[in-house]
């Protein structure tokens, strides 16, 4: 099943750049199934089996049985049903589906849940409750952070963990001077958000919200 | 991704023997790259073998006055120690100017050295990419290659080695710490740790089936003023289309090394020499047998440039 699903998706991704200029004619059915495989030996796959995995999520212990294929962002959304954790780009370059883990910001899309156990996770879904907000997310909705919502979840829990990092000292790459603190300036909270991508835009706003929690916590 | 089975190794040198035991084993540390080549099914590890929980994860002095890098030190912790950011500032710099906060929290020393080429034909499992696929040809060579090498390129792979840091370890003379299936170390100097793509592109390095990095290792501080200047079609998390990380000493001599230009960190010593005559020099030096592509002719002058910004930043550093 997963196998058919792969090949077909190939085949449109080779129909799509067939027109182009891209090394059209050369996408034979041998050459996409050839190209997935690399070199030989073929090493054996084994057949897929579930491990046990306890993971440790807003503070609660969640005995999950899975893939060891799944990662900690699916393993989230399909298994604990904690959704707020989106799923943009799977690739580790959008930032919607950042998480804490033992207080470092992470893209979730890029660790295996098997990989997480023994860790302190904390999702969007741990950081305030709709009567109780984090001031982060509070000051979101303040500065209207956001229009359609969905990179919001990382943005946040980006923010969060960004915030600790400049309180702890952690340079960055518009630090001036490497030898001293970094500012809680705007600049340096643009080059910190620089992996939560928003498409609509909303930056400015975004950049508000934080500027206004990091002053409300010097 | 493709099944695979999952075990955390215990120590260094058991990692490394069950990485030989088996065969399409792959070691996974902070997986931000290792992942995303799984899931496009470009790596088909058939059995992965955790090393997070080995305790390679400080940095330690060395008696000759350098440091000691373990190899899961994750990018943010090197790039703010103390020791890197007053002794090593082009180490640093190079490691703040790559990727996201939350991919430098995951990511780890070893894993920067061993990251895959960002080139868009490796990427993509339709096309031929000799070194995803040996023998298969290469797309991006009359392709599109703005991003491509223009210098130490072959016939069978134009792709560039995608790290900032490397760079860095380059102009630092760092040195790669490993220890193989069979239980011996050895130390591999980071000239020779990365390879030209030749006629074996998919040959990236020089660590053997199974060998592990435990550590990099830096010599004692260089002194000098030290810059790491990435040029990139956005301000922020993107892959350099040229960079330098440098070294210069009040005398006038120095250290350089270019990133985005190459299969692997390109340093050319005695292209040094010229350093205190300046960017055309340097620059005629460094790439004294470029070959650029159709689209990347543009380097060769970015790379003068760049490195006129570096020596004029230096001058008024000093």
């Amino acid at each position: 099943m997963t196998e058919f699903n792969l090949a077909r998706r190939n085949l449109l991704k080779a129909s799509a750049v067939a027109g182009g200029t891209l090394a059209a004619g050369r996408l034979t059915p041998e050459a996409q199934a050839a190209a997935v495989a690399p070199g030989a030996p073929v090493a054996q796959h084994p057949a897929p089996a579930s491990v046990n995995v306890l993971l440790r999520v807003n503070g609660s212990d969640h005995p999950v049985m899975l893939d060891p294929r799944t990662t900690l962002l699916d393993a989230l959304r399909e298994r604990l049903q904690l959704t707020g954790t989106k799923k943009g780009c799977d690739q580790g370059q959008c930032g919607a589906c950042t998480v804490i883990v033992d207080g470092r910001r992470i893209t979730s899309c890029l660790t295996l849940a098997v990989m997480q156990e023994g860790h302190e996770i904390t999702t969007i879904e741990g950081l305030g409750t709709p009567k109780n907000l984090h001031p982060m997310q509070a000051a979101f909705v303040k500065h209207d952070g956001y229009q359609c919502g969905f990179c919001t979840p990382g943005q946040i829990c980006s923010a969060v963990a960004m915030l600790e990092e400049v309180k702890a000292g952690i340079p960055s790459h518009v630090s001036a001077d490497l030898t001293r603190r970094p500012e809680p300036s705007a600049a340096e909270f643009r080059e910190r958000m620089s992996g939560n991508i928003c498409r609509c835009g909303a930056y400015s706003n975004i950049q508000e919200a934080i500027a206004e929690v990091a002053g409300a916590q010097r | 991704m493709t099944p695979f089975t999952y075990e955390r190794a215990s120590s260094p040198a058991e990692a490394a023997a069950a990485a030989a035991r088996t065969h399409g084993a792959k070691f996974i540390a902070g997986g931000t790259n290792l992942l995303d080549l799984m899931k496009l099914q470009i790596e088909t590890p058939t059995h992965l073998i955790d090393v997070n929980e080995l305790a390679l994860d400080r940095i330690e002095p060395t008696a000759d006055g350098g440091l000691k890098i373990g190899a899961l030190v994750r990018n943010t912790d090197l790039a703010a120690d103390a020791r890197v950011r007053s002794g090593y500032g082009v180490l640093a710099r190079a490691l703040l100017a790559g990727a996201s906060g939350q991919l430098r929290n995951q990511a780890t020393t070893a894993g920067n050295l061993l990251q895959r080429t960002r080139c868009p034909y490796f990427y993509d499992t339709n096309l031929p990419c000799n070194k995803r696929r040996p023998g298969s040809g290469c797309g991006a060579i009359g392709g599109f290659n703005r991003h491509h090498a223009i210098v130490g390129a072959s016939e069978a792979c134009i792709a560039t080695h995608p790290s900032d840091m490397a760079v860095a370890m380059r102009v630092l003379d760092a040195r790669v710490d490993t220890v193989r299936p069979n239980g011996t170390t050895r130390t591999i100097p980071i000239a020779d740790f990365h390879r030209l793509p030749g006629t074996t592109p998919h040959i990236e390095h020089a660590l053997e089936p199974g060998e592990l990095i435990t550590a990099v290792t830096l010599p004692k501080p260089a002194g000098g003023v030290q810059l790491y200047r990435k040029v990139r079609d956005r301000a922020s998390y993107a892959f350099a289309l040229v960079s330098v990380a440098a070294i210069v000493q009040r005398d006038g001599s120095g250290r350089v090394a270019l990133g985005g230009v190459a299969h692997k960190p390109w340093r050319v010593e005695a292209a040094e020499r010229e350093l205190a005559r300046g960017a055309k020099a340097l620059a005629a030096g460094l790439l004294a047998d470029a070959h650029p592509s159709r689209d990347n002719a543009f380097k060769l002058p970015l790379v003068e440039r760049t490195l006129a910004a570096v020596l004029a930043d230096a001058r008024g550093a000093a």
